[in-house]
């Protein structure tokens, strides 16, 4: 496998005088699979453009893209349309874009076939036959006549495979192929995506930000940090002596390590119980003389938070955690089912009752972006959970407030004049975190607060979380689809699947020895750095 | 980055928009000659130095009266689009916040009010109450209720789906209140917009119903008016027709513009 199948030499991509990829060289052979790890914005899908000849009008590039000695740069784009599809086949992160929503997939894995290579009908569809039953996708009734919107999202995935497969082309670039699924999906994907490139001898460059995926997958793996390969060596070697100190923070935050203390004493008492909670969600009706069946996204759940304990709860998308959070948040009523904070009893209340009780638990949310009014400064936004208070501060207390917790989150004071649209995501959140903090509540709530951030970005902001919660003896129920980062927060964790806790325990024993089979099938599926001796 | 076009439809449309403002403004104070003064002497002059747009069958200076009629037209114009505005936003927002039978009650009373062309309802309103500027700015306000609820109850759900109303919330902050604090501050350019073509269509709508009679009474001068006195001698005095039409399509490219390129404005920022 010494043969260079490709090989990119000094490429450079800038827009309007700003590069955006700085003399990038690598090579891929046949049969390897080079990962490429970099934060957003460092350059790595602007490469995987370029190799494909697909950049924006607006980008100047140079340098050389070589595919088995055949300079793919200069190249017209009408011969570039012969070897794309057929040599070079592309993966993107969003499968239901990628693919036409009005044919039915057989149709266009078949046309992908008719495009360059002069057969027939039938001839084409036997092959679309053939690369979707590689992909995955074989032994389904009909699965050739299905449209996208019938299919999961794993499922466009392996259509989107099989069609950048199906001509068997000689490399396949995937630019953050699992990005958009989740955990067991990815895992399946990951290991067809290895399968495939074994099997025909395929070179492979898989894009993403997660070094742990490529550690899975990957023979060599390239750094790229601003636009610059910073470091490229085999796998192994990369994980075990990274030499360069980008390379190094990256693993480490990949890592999660973040050395915390033993959680609560034995005998804290709980600040936060829920009980039976059921939470059921109208549907359509479909036929006239049946009601339709309520869909119950929560399912008599019980949980606690004891004071001073940070509890995870796990769950893939449409598991129901978001909902259960949205009760215990008093944002919605539950059918049944009661929620009590610090010994008082949530249902029922009034307005004056509800605000009283919503002081003790405060939540942060995803987005760094959607969750700040743009018109709001920092001080004003942070402020407003002072509402809840019966008598709120004067405009001097609660600057001084202010301030103060913008200290304790790692900003600075005179940030507090400033417009949220000023900071970055990782410092948004920690004014996220800032309003949660202000009126000294006794539990917060996690809504998938850091799912949003690059690998460096997170590691802080758990520090962040976790010092927090040592100093001001704060309970967080962190709501997560990421095993990964609830066991490096987590003293205690709850998963949940289909509305209902599944499997609790303590987040080490959970880890060790998992009980419930969807626990096990989660934790091998979710992606790893491997430990290094 | 502003776009060039943008920027230059904004900047002709805010000229022409602040030179008839403005000169409604001045006639309020002087204009050249009376122009509710008769003068059978001077009647259907055409355009000189004296008179610059002519004078009219009765000797009136038809300069004089476009620049009162511009204040008629300015008049109902604003002050119906004050009516839609306060009316419509507070209910768009009302049916944005509540949802379930409220929004559908505010929103099937938009399509009744939308049901009606303006004319016929200012016709109605005026056959009960009369002619005049007021009815006239009642009915064309009334027109403008459902734009400004549709508008404000899209932007505002927009806002809702976002997590800031879900923060404040959190914050024990009821719909109403989030609705004034959070969501109307982020509707104002929005609602700059639709005031701006409302205003141009108030000044086509104003323009229509004084030319049917419906809108201000004589003596007050109105474009619409002028331009219906004109028809009958357009074959004798052309130019009385001219004047107040390129008055009120000069006003109303004017608003358009203007309007285009806050909308353009608005975009390139958010």
């Amino acid at each position: 496998m010494s043969d260079k199948l490709l090989e990119v030499v000094a490429l450079s991509v800038s827009f309007g005088g700003r590069r955006v990829v700085k003399e990038a060289s690598f090579t891929v052979n046949a049969g390897e699979i080079l990962g490429v790890v970099g934060a957003s914005g460092s350059g790595k899908s602007m490469t995987a453009l370029k190799i494909m000849g697909l950049l924006p009008p607006a980008a100047a590039s140079s340098g050389a893209v070589r595919l088995n000695g055949e300079n793919l740069s200069g190249m017209p784009e009408s011969q570039m349309q012969t070897v794309r599809g057929r040599k070079i086949g592309m993966v993107f992160q969003d499968p239901m874009s990628a693919l036409n929503p009005l044919i039915r997939i057989g149709g266009q894995v078949a046309e992908t076939v008719r495009l360059h290579r002069k057969v027939s009908e039938a001839e084409a569809r036997a092959a679309a036959r053939e690369a979707l039953d590689s992909a995955g996708l074989q032994g389904e009734q009909g699965a050739l006549d299905r449209y996208p919107y019938e299919l999961s999202g794993g499922q466009r995935q392996r259509v989107a495979i099989a069609m950048a497969t199906v001509l068997s082309p000689q490399l396949l670039i995937a630019d953050e192929p699992t990005t958009a699924l989740d955990v067991v999906t990815q895992a399946q994907v990951l290991s067809l995506l290895q399968n495939l490139v074994r099997a025909h001898n395929m070179g492979l460059i898989l894009i993403t930000h997660d070094l742990a995926v490529v550690a899975r997958l990957a023979d060599r793996v390239a750094v790229m940090h601003q636009g610059e390969i910073v470091e490229q060596a085999a796998t192994t070697e990369l994980l075990r002596h990274p030499r360069n100190p980008y390379t190094a923070a990256l693993l480490a935050a990949a890592r999660l390590d973040l050395r915390r203390t033993g959680g609560p004493p034995d005998e804290a008492a709980a600040v936060l119980e829920v009980r039976g909670i059921v939470r059921e969600y109208p549907r359509k009706r479909t036929s006239l003389w049946r009601a339709p069946v309520p869909l119950r996204a929560v399912d008599e759940v019980t949980l606690s938070v004891r004071a001073g304990e940070t509890v995870g709860l796990v769950g893939e998308s449409g598991s129901g955690k978001s909902s259960l959070l949205r009760v215990i948040l008093a944002l919605e009523r539950p059918q049944s089912g009661r929620v009590s904070l610090l010994g008082e009893s949530f249902s029922n209340s009034r307005a004056a009752s509800l605000n009283r009780q919503r002081r003790a638990i405060q939540v942060v949310f995803q987005d760094p972006f959607g969750s700040f009014d743009p018109r709001w400064t920092v001080e004003e936004l942070i402020g407003e959970p002072f509402y809840l208070l019966g008598s709120p501060p004067t405009a001097a207390e609660r600057r001084l407030k202010v301030a103060a917790v913008l200290e304790q989150v790692g900003l600075s004071a005179a940030d507090a004049r400033r417009l949220p649209r000023e900071f970055s995501g990782g410092e948004r959140q920690r004014i996220a975190i800032a309003r949660a903090l202000i009126t000294e509540p006794a539990v917060i709530a996690f809504d998938e607060a850091v799912s949003a951030l690059d690998v460096l970005i997170r590691e802080q902001i758990l520090k962040l979380l976790a010092d927090l919660a040592q100093r001001l003896k704060v309970s967080y129920l962190f709501v997560s689809h990421d095993l990964h980062v609830v066991r490096a927060i987590a003293d205690r964790i709850y998963v949940m699947k289909a509305g209902r806790i599944v499997e609790e325990g303590i987040t080490e024993a959970v880890f060790a020895e998992p009980q419930n089979p969807y626990t096990r099938a989660l934790l091998a599926a979710t992606p790893k750095l491997p430990v290094l001796s | 980055m502003k776009m060039p076009s943008g920027n230059s439809s904004l900047v002709a449309g805010a000229c022409i928009t602040a030179a008839f403002i403005g000169v409604a403004v001045i006639a309020q104070f002087w204009t050249p000659y009376d122009a509710r003064g008769i003068s059978i002497v001077d009647k259907l002059q055409g355009p000189s130095v004296r008179h610059w747009f002519g004078t009219d069958q009765l000797g009136r200076d038809v300069l004089s009266m476009i620049m009162l009629g511009a204040q008629t037209s300015v008049g109902v114009a604003l002050l119906s689009v004050i009516i839609g505005m306060f009316v419509g936003v507070p209910l768009g927002l009302l049916a944005a916040a509540k949802r379930g039978a409220i929004e559908e009650w505010v929103m099937r009373g938009n399509d009744l009010i939308f049901a009606f062309p303006a004319l016929l309802l200012a016709i109605l309103i005026t056959a009960v109450f009369g002619p005049g500027a007021v009815n006239a700015i009642i009915a064309i306000g009334i027109f403008n209720i459902p734009v400004f609820a549709r508008v404000a109850r899209g932007g505002a759900l927009r806002q809702w789906t976002l997590d800031y109303t879900l923060a404040a919330r959190v914050a024990g902050k009821g719909p109403l209140r989030i609705s004034s604090e959070h969501i109307l501050p982020n509707l104002i350019a929005l609602l700059v917009v639709q005031g701006t073509i409302q205003f141009s269509l108030g000044v086509i709508a104003e323009a229509g119903l004084s030319y049917v009679g419906l809108s201000a009474q004589p003596p007050t001068p109105s474009w619409g008016r002028m331009l219906n006195e004109a028809q009958t001698l357009t074959a004798l005095a052309p130019y009385l027709a001219l004047f107040p039409g390129l008055a009120v399509l000069l006003f109303v490219l004017g608003l358009n513009l203007l309007g285009e390129g806050l909308r353009r404005r608005a975009q390139s920022a958010s």
